[in-house]
């Protein structure tokens, strides 16, 4: 039987590759979004798997909502990406460094 | 019923058509050619919006079945979002002129995200919460990354993408884990479940996750590594608004969020407030010492400043929650002015950020020279300007909250900080000898200037009767 702890589990683990995906990631800019993508969907299975536990729909409705954001967040940053690459000639990590933070 | 939501919700739904209009005004019309129409006619509006919003009756009330709150302290977040908004739109025109990066879009980006920033003030409910934040976001991703030729300008757009997502990343694990343990996404819901004053584990993880999206949107260290190249990178004018209007919008969101939604379990969000605050405090005044680049140095001192305002809220009081908006209030102003004389720097026509271009500026300029000692002079707190009695405000809240030591680690932080901006101050008055750098200003910055270093002056006597609106916010918040 799968119950709400293995969802919950699956979520938590794709969340922490997410997180992983952007920081030990030298290569590139778009191995980031995908990280920061699979993050998002990590807190998609979250909220079904709590809508779906609770008998409730809002989590459902949130899902929605954040599915559209990352649409908005993704058309963002490529359009950033492409100025970026027009500057540099380049998207590797390891050249977003003109300035030393 | 659906007209009183609509009603509630009126200035935000009146500015999202206007972003709209101008939009299609700009795309169909002239194109650039009417930016400084559009600038000064977005602008009048965010002012008289304000003035709408601060007469407007003050008994709260909340629409869409409680998503959107409408309250005392709403309205005092948003009145100040919409007049430092305003105060960036007009002193940034003249400089977006003479860059050529006089684009329509900048006043309409604007726009959309104080729009996000009046839904993040006044959401009373986690998708609320979240659609305004990344509305903000969004259209300050895009403003950062502005100068498109310019390889700082998208370099710093694409970091702040980067580690924007990751907040908003951590923000929405937060929120889903909260809506699983309080089965709900309402604020009032989610206190509901608290009512035994413990919080399950779950709810502690999710609020932990929730403090740490929002403390990135505050630029608070340990979430800070964004801010110094974003605000290097980005044009000025950019920068000048990234360091006013958000910063108020993200702390009125936590302050909105610990108290609405957490304020059973003070105890659980004020030991994790008080502990951003002081790697806040520190980190901004010791890693600014050794910065070149006046941006970057403002970032740093953005940073030390969150600090403060945390310590407000990490009272976990009416007085600290007061002394927070005073405290942002004032220090919105402080850098209205501040950033109004960086846009003024440059030589040979450029734009020059290098502090050490200050040099015996107080020989070619004596007004501006004294104007910025002044607002320097406040910013590091020094007692009879304004900026002395935000920490006052936030320090004696920490105290008479009980968190003694958070105060003296205040005080502390304080005195190294001082170091960095009288060190502006030594250059402009006692630098070496060098040609100073000029200072060119339209007639909006230099009164932005004046005016700003005046009122950090006038404003001892009463503070502008700030004080009891601020209670009166906080009031609202918490009872």
């Amino acid at each position: 039987m799968v119950g709400l702890e293995h969802y919950l589990t699956v979520a938590a683990a794709l969340f922490v590759i997410g997180i992983f995906g952007i920081f030990l990631n030298r290569k590139n800019v778009i191995v980031i979004l995908m990280s920061i993508e699979l993050m998002l969907l990590a807190v998609n299975i979250n909220f079904v798997a709590f809508s779906s536990y609770l008998g409730d729909l809002v989590g459902q409705v949130f899902t929605l909502f954040i599915l559209t954001v990352a649409a908005a967040e993704a058309a963002i940053v490529l359009a950033i990406l492409v100025v970026f690459f027009r500057n540099r000639g380049t998207i590797d990590v390891e050249d977003v460094n003109v300035m030393k933070g | 019923m659906t007209g009183v939501d609509v009603q509630i919700l009126l200035p935000e739904i009146l500015l999202a058509v206007y972003a709209m209009a101008a939009l299609m005004l700009g795309l169909y019309g002239s194109k650039d050619k009417m930016t400084g129409l559009l600038t000064w006619a977005t602008a009048g509006l965010f002012v008289a919006l304000a003035l709408l919003i601060a007469l407007r009756g003050s008994e709260g009330a909340s629409a869409f079945g409680g998503m959107v709150v409408d309250d005392a302290f709403a309205r005092f977040a948003k009145v100040v979002i919409l007049i430092s908004a305003a105060g960036v739109l007009f002193m940034s025109q003249d400089y977006m002129a003479r860059r050529d990066l006089a684009r329509f879009e900048f006043p309409v980006l604007v726009t959309l995200s104080v729009i996000g920033m009046m839904i993040m003030v006044s959401a009373g409910d986690l998708m609320a919460l979240y659609m305004g934040l990344e509305l903000q976001s969004l259209s300050l991703y895009v403003m950062a990354a502005m100068r498109r030729d310019s390889v700082k300008s998208t370099e710093a757009g694409l970091k702040y993408f980067v580690l924007g997502a990751l907040s908003s990343g951590l923000l929405l694990y937060g929120a889903s884990l909260v809506y699983g343990f309080a089965g709900t996404t309402l604020f009032a819901g989610i206190a509901s479940t608290l009512t035994e004053g413990e919080a399950s584990l779950g709810l502690l993880f999710g609020l932990v996750f929730l403090i740490a999206g929002m403390a990135f949107k505050v630029s608070a260290a340990p979430f800070h590594m964004w801010t110094p190249d974003v605000y290097e990178g980005a044009p000025t004018p950019v920068t000048a608004f990234f360091a006013t209007a958000p910063k108020v919008a993200a702390m009125a969101l936590i302050a909105r969020v610990v108290h609405d939604a957490f304020g059973g379990v003070p105890g659980d969000w004020a030991q994790v407030l008080a502990a951003l605050a002081v790697v806040s405090m520190f980190l901004g005044a010791v890693a600014a010492i050794g910065q070149k680049d006046i941006k970057r140095l403002m970032a740093y001192s953005s940073i030390a400043h969150m600090g403060y305002a945390l310590v407000g809220l990490a009272a976990a009081t009416p007085q600290g929650v007061q002394a927070t908006l005073i405290y942002m209030a004032i220090y919105v102003t402080m850098n209205l002015g501040t950033f109004a004389f960086i846009l003024s720097m440059e030589r040979d026509g450029r734009p020059v950020t290098d502090i050490a271009s200050l040099n015996q500026f107080a020989k070619a300029e004596p007004l501006k020279a004294m104007a910025m000692l002044i607002l320097l002079f406040s910013l590091a707190g020094v007692p009879p300007m304004l900026g002395f009695f935000g920490k006052f405000y936030v320090l004696k809240a920490a105290v008479d909250a009980g968190m003694v030591w958070l105060a003296v680690a205040g005080a502390v932080a304080s005195v190294v900080g001082a170091f960095y901006y009288l060190r502006i101050v030594y250059f402009m008055y006692f630098g070496a000898e060098q040609e100073p750098v000029e200072s060119r200003m339209s007639p909006v910055q230099w009164l932005m200037l004046v005016g700003v270093a005046a009122v950090m002056l006038i404003g001892v006597v009463n503070l502008f009767g700030i004080e009891p609106i601020a209670l009166q916010a906080a009031e609202a918040l918490l009872g």
